[in-house]
């Protein structure tokens, strides 16, 4: 069965962060939040697997700290 | 109203009004199609059914226009689909369009092999009246308008109905009643029973408009449009070039005011361009609800349709279901009326209809979700597909404007026998509704055909033993043998596959065998006849008691 890989995987981290900010200047928030919205689906579509989906929903919601 | 003249039903004075009385086996209150169709099942069946609507006509309005493949095959077998598919229009493309523009289309296209087509549209008072006129043929059904069911009593081995005519009050005394009446039904609120699930604040605006259009037998569904920003549109053609339109409104329009001409017609002039001629037959504001009662079953008390059960429009899952139900119903109050089956079989009723309620409201609260965002990011998220759909075959499979209805597998009901480990890759499971065919015989060209009211055993390309065959026939709870290709027939009713579909839709060999129920769900499959192994199967698909079924082995 295949696990969410939260291990380093990424060949060139500092690359991806700053091309991931990159994406988003000129946007206003509206549009900041659907690309978003759209890189998850994107991204979602190519995982595929609903179990590695799930463990990806499930880690992101931790530590998220005191909901306001 | 231009395009149909509703019928006005005569009242006819009962004679209970003139002090007779008279025990009834099944009383159903209701004369939509859910109790029209379970009336019109019972009566084919022999059972003498009283039916009593408060109305004196067919439904006012469209309202349910989408009818599937199911019900049709469902209709059939009572004898009342072929005029429904006559009169109704065929489609099999949607388009679903975003702003302005279309990002994709579907086509349903299950009419290959299949004698009914995935859906029809036609107004439900033409059904209505198609049924109505169907079970005035039938000897054993009355069927009394004007007469409302007022009070439900249940009594030690009966319930007793009493019934408010024009002309008097009486009560009629029956072994069970079926709720068939509707959204609001009395009857549920006579037994206290109510709804559970979830109310949706929205409002949406449906009309049937009259037009001559080229627009083709499309269903359309509009997310955002130019003429209607920040809410969904549909339109969909029905017979008699009617056409329903539906409007997203939101949970702050005033109904009262959306429903003038006034306000309709420029929201439909935006839609279909300002020189669209055209006239309004009906409108309406609704809200929706996706709830269901806890039970089916209360006591002597069967609840069908929309009175069990209610979901959104989105998905054609109301009408659709609740004949689901009549068909599920009635093959088991037959045998339980007869004595062939224990009471039990009933409370199967109410466990399998109401695991189909919930993959219904499940799916049509998934649809509604999706074309109603609730929150901020909700919205987000449903442009985002959107948006990508029309570029990414991956996101159309994410828009949801209506999961079409399916009929329920019903994979973990009691009355069904599991196969045997690794037997079947393919072919309906235990649960599963039959698959159609095209193929050749004495009665016509497709394998549904072949299945009577009762239990029958589809045996492929090879025989059962004439004696097996003729026993099966004279059992308490009687099988019928269809015999699917090989030879001889030995009794059995012989037809061939005429296009080998109906071999690859059942994943079968020769020797394969399944075991239908009366409503044409499959309750258990065998690579090879075995007497004892059908018998025990159907003793179990009629709740039989554990030591009957091992008897019967």
């Amino acid at each position: 069965m295949t696990a969410l890989n939260t291990e380093a995987n990424l060949a060139a981290p500092d690359d991806f962060y700053q091309e991931l900010i990159d994406a988003h200047r000129d946007l206003t928030e509206a549009q900041s939040a659907l690309l978003n919205a759209r890189l998850i689906l994107l991204l979602a579509n190519h995982v595929g697997d609903l179990a590695v989906l799930r463990e990806a929903l499930a880690a992101a919601r931790e530590d998220l700290g005191a909901v306001k | 109203m231009k395009t149909y003249t509703h019928p006005v039903y005569a009242y006819v004075r009962p004679a209970e009004l003139g002090g007779t009385t008279r025990h009834w086996p099944v009383v159903v209150a209701g004369a939509g199609p859910v109790g029209l169709t379970a009336a019109i099942d019972l009566a084919l069946r022999g059972i003498d059914v009283l039916l009593v609507d408060e109305d004196d006509t067919v439904s006012v309005g469209s309202r349910a226009i989408c009818w599937s493949k199911r019900t049709l095959e469902i209709l059939d077998r009572l004898g009342c689909a072929e005029r429904m598919v006559k009169k109704g229009v065929g489609w099999s493309v949607g388009r679903v369009f975003f702003r302005d523009e279309q990002v994709y289309e579907f086509n349903l296209l299950s009419g290959e092999g299949h004698r009914r087509p995935a859906f029809i549209n036609l107004q439900q008072y033409w059904v209505e009246q198609f049924l109505v006129e169907r079970l005035s043929e039938l000897a054993q059904a009355d069927l009394r308008w004007r007469s409302k069911v007022v009070g439900v009593k249940e009594e030690a081995d009966r319930v007793a109905v009493r019934i408010a005519a024009p002309d008097g009050e009486y009560t009629v005394h029956a072994d069970w009643l079926i709720a068939a009446d509707g959204a609001r039904s009395p009857i549920r609120s006579m037994l206290g029973v109510e709804c559970e699930g979830q109310v949706f604040h929205d409002r949406f605006l449906i009309a049937d408009i009259a037009m001559h259009s080229g627009f083709p037998a499309e269903r359309r569904f509009w997310f955002d449009p130019p003429f209607h920003r920040h809410q969904s549109a549909l339109l969909h053609r029905q017979a008699d070039d009617v056409w329903r339109v539906d409007f997203q409104l939101g949970w702050d329009a005033d109904p009262e005011e959306e429903k003038k001409p006034e306000r309709i017609v420029p929201r439909i002039r935006a839609m279909l361009g300002a020189d669209a001629q055209f006239e309004i037959e009906w409108s309406s504001v609704y809200t929706f609800q996706c709830r269901r009662l806890r039970s089916f079953r209360h006591g002597r008390v069967l609840f069908a349709g929309d009175a069990a059960h209610l979901v959104s429009p989105f998905g054609a899952r109301g009408a659709n279901s609740g004949i689901q139900d009549a068909d599920n119903l009635a093959w088991k109050l037959d045998l339980v009326l007869a004595g062939q089956a224990p009471e039990r079989l009933l409370d199967s009723y109410g466990a399998e209809r109401a695991y189909a309620a919930d993959e219904n409201i499940r799916h049509s609260t998934r649809s509604t979700d999706f074309i109603t965002p609730k929150s901020a990011v909700s919205h987000t998220f449903r442009d985002a597909v959107l948006g990508l759909a029309k570029r990414y075959p991956f996101a159309r499979a994410l828009v949801n404007s209506g999961r079409l209805s399916l009929p329920t597998t019903l994979s973990g009901s009691s009355l069904n026998s599991p196969d045997s480990a690794g037997a079947f890759g393919s072919g309906p499971v235990p649960g599963a509704v039959a698959i159609d065919a095209p193929v050749a015989g004495p009665r016509g060209g497709w394998l549904l055909g072949y299945l009577d009211a009762g239990f029958a055993l589809l045996c492929f390309g090879s025989s059962v033993p004439a004696e097996a065959v003729r026993s099966l026939a004279r059992d308490g709870i009687a099988c019928t043998v269809v015999q699917v290709g090989g030879a001889p027939a030995n009794g059995a009713c012989l037809i061939e596959d005429s296009e080998g579909l109906a071999f690859k839709r059942y994943d079968a060999r020769p020797g394969t065998c399944y075991l239908l129920r009366p409503d044409q769900h499959v309750c258990a499959r065998w690579r090879a006849f075995e007497l004892g192994a059908v018998r025990a199967a159907i003793a179990r698909a009629s709740a039989q008691p554990a030591q009957a079924a091992k008897a019967a082995a």
